[in-house]
């Protein structure tokens, strides 16, 4: 999510080098973005390898980023072996410890972090680059090994060969001969001609795991001796804990305490099920002074207000207001976009142990920068002397990648509340997920825009009324340009149509809802609303909406490859049942390119079905092209159920939803047959974990339209009376 | 004291008669590869089986659960429970892999009643798992691809 806007910091100068990991038979390679090249053995780089080879003949990845099911993990391993020439069966993964300086995301600066569909597009070079580095000082190991060139010996699945005289050995074997050989600082990378293993649809390395129940989540580490905390947080985003009554929550059998924290009251329990007692025993008075007590409604007024006043510049190009009057037809439209929670599979959760002079995190850790030095502040410590383990993630969306660290800073206030005498486990129910904020931003847009006498856009004037996510935030600085938060404009200031004549101003609100990027961001409604109103230029002009978009898209070619792609594999234009309908919708976000086109039925009972979706991608070089499909069905699925019906709603200042059966995400049932197309790419590699999922309404939408005749401005779709069958 | 009949063997657990049979599972007996999702079966990641059926276990309390047999993700033992795992394998179905027991679970309890079944009888059996990552479409290209295994 921050990918396209936080400052590209790509190094200059990176060492490599070579050391023991603390056994002296172990190959270790890892590079460092860092300006000075380090020498061979320096205890920080040492520890901090991309890539490990042991006599053991495993070759360990060592991740940068989480794996949340996006597939970073096989991604991250599969550049490492393919330059590396290793068998994939031999590649193993691990997670980084927390350590910017090493395994920082080369697009945010000195900050380790996952996020913005980045995890692959800034790490192609530098994983590559340390499988090729080992590969060049395993061949030097053999060739000192066995007294012969290094030019003659090549490497194959795992094996380093000499054809000329029959010798070949493992890695494993060579790593005792690898001993004091430095790397190379630019080690010959392949020529992507005689790639092996990316581009091709080879198993990814975390579903052993996950279809035997072994995979661990932070909801599964056991520490000895741990508790289990939950807190009870008001009702009302903002408010504080005025006074509590503990005494019927500690004769709830297995509580053990309970503490005020920042967040609300902890209670802490023998196991889970005490700890939830516990809390729903537990009487607790809010000081509500500052809490907010707006209604979604409310809010929604205020902001259409908003949108009749002239906000921030976004962008200005021409003079809108006099092409709007000139104008041969205008359309027009106010779009509503509900508050929305991520509501991850696994809920919220965090392990931790604090002692006098170090504490240990497990959790799902997609930020561990800032989640290693709020822990430290809250506990006292310095940063390197907090352990951050990460373990896999039960999905995310967004939702752990939070700039106050929020969740792994309440385990550790609710550690610090008891002076570290447990390992506690602080766990969140699914209430208090969907409660609990950091929703995707209520937004109003306000378009307006015209068609000249041929039919050409000549005027497009956007105004957005959105909270701002990052003000306030650590990246504040870094995205917020002359009042204008770039994640509340994106896919609007950038918009890929040609049109002489645009404004895009902006109005940030200050509510007090914590809300957070949301899959795909600023995108989410962004891409819905331009996306609409370019198929009501469409439909004012007589056009069909493909030719349309793909004529004002001349400066854009990958939008209109991709759309042309979907248009082509979805037969757009040919014969479709009775009662059917198309619509199609085409967006970038994150450096990748998506359309799509779904095809929707009136049920009998005039319910409406999703029928298929016809997906093509352009994400430059698909480095795992299953991983590609698995993540636009997903963003595609994800997108789907919540345009159809997902709102989080406020009533007073508190939330109506509070699990599943309101806030229901998208089901087997009603899922859609999908058909993804990827197009064929020598471009450097994008991101594929959000791109997916904005098109897939405002095209959904689109069909709607087409097979009723109505335009749907209000999200989610059960808002503006649409049924689904 | 609760006796539990569960993957094989009798433990017996020190938790309240209304402890839900999901938290005896994974707090008590350590087994976690039956996830907690939204405790009021709404999502059916806690699903495991309860006599062969597939059942919410975070419904379930363990005082009632006397004389019953618990199977786990972590207890299946089946050519129908093989059938789907190696499906699930071969088809890269998880992505964040949190709600897969419980999908597995509901799957070899579905093929186990019906070894041929169609993509609508897979809707209704499936519909109460939910997967926030989407993984619908392969899980049911992999049910269909498990009936197929054990055809032969």
């Amino acid at each position: 999510m921050l990918k396209s806007l936080l400052k590209e910091q790509q190094t200059s100068r990176r060492g490599f080098l070579l050391g023991a990991s603390g056994t002296a038979a172990a190959l270790v390679v890892g590079f460092r973005p860092s300006v000075a090249p380090l020498a061979a053995g320096d205890a920080e780089a040492v520890h901090n390898p991309f890539v490990k080879i042991t006599p053991d003949n495993k070759v360990t990845v060592v991740a940068k980023h989480f794996e949340t099911g996006q597939g970073t993990s096989t991604g991250l391993s599969t550049l490492v072996a393919e330059e590396l020439d290793a068998d994939w069966d031999q590649v193993l993964v691990e997670w980084a410890p927390a350590d910017a300086k090493v395994y920082n995301n080369l697009h945010w600066g000195a900050f380790q972090g996952t996020g913005g569909s980045s995890a692959i597009a800034n790490s192609f070079m530098q994983y590559r680059k340390a499988g090729a580095a080992a590969r060049d000082i395993l061949v030097r190991a053999a060739a000192g090994a066995w007294k012969l060139p290094a030019s003659d010996i090549k490497v194959e699945k795992g094996r380093l060969i000499h054809d000329a005289s029959g010798q070949s050995a493992s890695f494993g074997e060579m790593v005792p001969h690898a001993a004091g050989l430095q790397a190379v600082e630019e080690p010959v990378l392949k020529d992507p001609a005689k790639f092996e293993l990316i581009g091709k649809a080879i198993p990814r390395k975390d579903t052993p795991a996950k279809t035997t129940g072994q995979a661990v989540f932070a909801m599964d580490v056991r520490v000895p001796d741990m508790i289990t905390a939950v807190i009870q947080r008001p009702p009302k985003f903002g408010a504080k804990v005025a006074s509590f009554d503990a005494a019927e929550a500690l004769k709830v059998r297995g509580v053990i305490d309970v503490k005020a924290v920042g967040s609300g009251v902890a209670i802490y329990a023998r196991n889970t099920w005490a700890a939830i007692k516990g809390r729903d025993a537990l009487s607790v008075e809010w000081d509500e002074a500052e809490a907010e007590t707006r209604g979604s409604e409310e809010i929604f007024a205020e902001y259409e207000a908003l949108a009749k006043q002239p906000g921030a510049i976004a962008r200005q190009d021409g003079d809108v207001g006099t092409a709007l009057a000139q104008a041969s037809k205008k359309v027009s439209a106010t779009f509503r976009f509900p508050y929305l929670a991520h509501t991850p599979m696994e809920p919220l959760n965090c392990v931790i142990r604090s002692e006098a002079q170090s504490a240990e995190v497990w959790t799902g850790s997609q930020f561990p920068t800032i989640e290693q030095g709020v822990t430290a502040a809250i506990l006292g410590l310095k940063p390197e002397e907090v352990t951050i383990h990460t373990v896999y993630a039960g999905g995310s969306f967004g939702r752990r990648a939070t700039p106050n660290a929020d969740y792994v800073a309440e385990a550790a206030m609710v550690a610090k509340a008891i002076d570290g005498r447990a390992p506690v486990h602080l766990v969140w129910t699914r209430e208090d997920d969907v409660k609990g904020g950091f929703y995707r931003p209520l937004n109003l847009h306000r378009v307006e825009a015209g068609i000249d006498g041929e039919g050409q856009p000549s005027a497009w004037h956007q105004r957005i009324v959105g909270q701002s996510i990052l003000a306030g935030t650590p990246f504040e600085g870094f995205l917020i340009k002359d009042g204008i938060d770039a994640t509340s404009v994106e896919g609007a200031q950038n918009l890929a149509y040609d049109v002489p004549n645009i404004t895009v101003d902006l109005h940030s609100p200050k509510v007090g809802v914590p809300v957070l990027w949301w899959r795909a961001v600023g995108h989410t409604h962004t891409g819905y609303s331009t996306e609409v109103i370019v198929d009501m230029l469409a439909e004012a002009a007589g056009q069909d909406p493909v030719a349309y978009r793909l004529k004002q898209m001349k400066n854009h070619p990958r939008h209109a490859g991709v759309l042309k792609l979907a248009a082509e594999k979805a037969n757009w234009g040919g014969d479709l049942p009775e009662g059917w309908a198309r619509g199609v919708a085409v967006h970038e976000s994150f450096n990748s390119y998506v359309a799509q086109v779904a095809e929707v039925a009136i049920e009998e009972g005039g319910g409406i079905k999703v029928k298929r979706i016809v997906c093509a991608v352009d994400c430059g070089l698909a480095v795992n092209p299953d991983v590609v499909v698995a993540q636009m069905e997903s963003g595609i699925i994800y997108g789907l159920g919540t345009a159809i019906r997902n709102a989080i709603t406020l009533d007073g200042g508190e939330v109506d939803q509070d699990n599943f059966p309101d806030y229901e995400p998208l089901r087997i049932s009603e899922t859609p047959e999908i058909e993804v197309h990827i197009v064929n790419s020598t471009e450097a590699p994008t991101g594929v974990g959000e791109p997916g999922t904005p098109p897939v309404a405002p095209a959904v939408a689109n069909a709607i339209y087409a097979a009723m005749g109505k335009r749907i401005f209000t999200l989610p779709f059960s808002e503006s009376g649409i049924e689904f069958a | 004291m609760y006796e539990l009949k569960i993957n094989g063997e009798t433990r017996s657990v020190d938790v309240d008669g209304d402890t839900p049979l999901l938290w005896v599972i994974r707090d008590e007996l350590n087994l976690t590869g039956t996830k907690f999702g939204c405790g009021v079966a709404a999502c059916g990641a806690c699903t495991v089986h309860v006599d062969g059926a597939p059942t919410r276990s975070c419904q379930l309390a363990i005082e009632d659960a006397a004389g019953v047999e618990v199977t786990t993700i972590e207890g299946l033992n089946s050519p129908v429970a093989e059938a789907v795992q190696a499906a699930w394998q071969e088809m890269d179905v998880p992505q964040c892999g949190y709600c897969q027991s419980g999908q597995i679970m509901q799957a070899v309890g579905l093929l186990s009643e019906n070894p041929k079944p169609s993509d609508e009888d897979i809707d209704d059996s499936m519909a109460g798992n939910i997967c926030r990552c989407g993984t619908y479409v392969r899980i049911r290209g992999a049910i269909h691809k498990a009936a197929g295994k054990l055809e032969i």
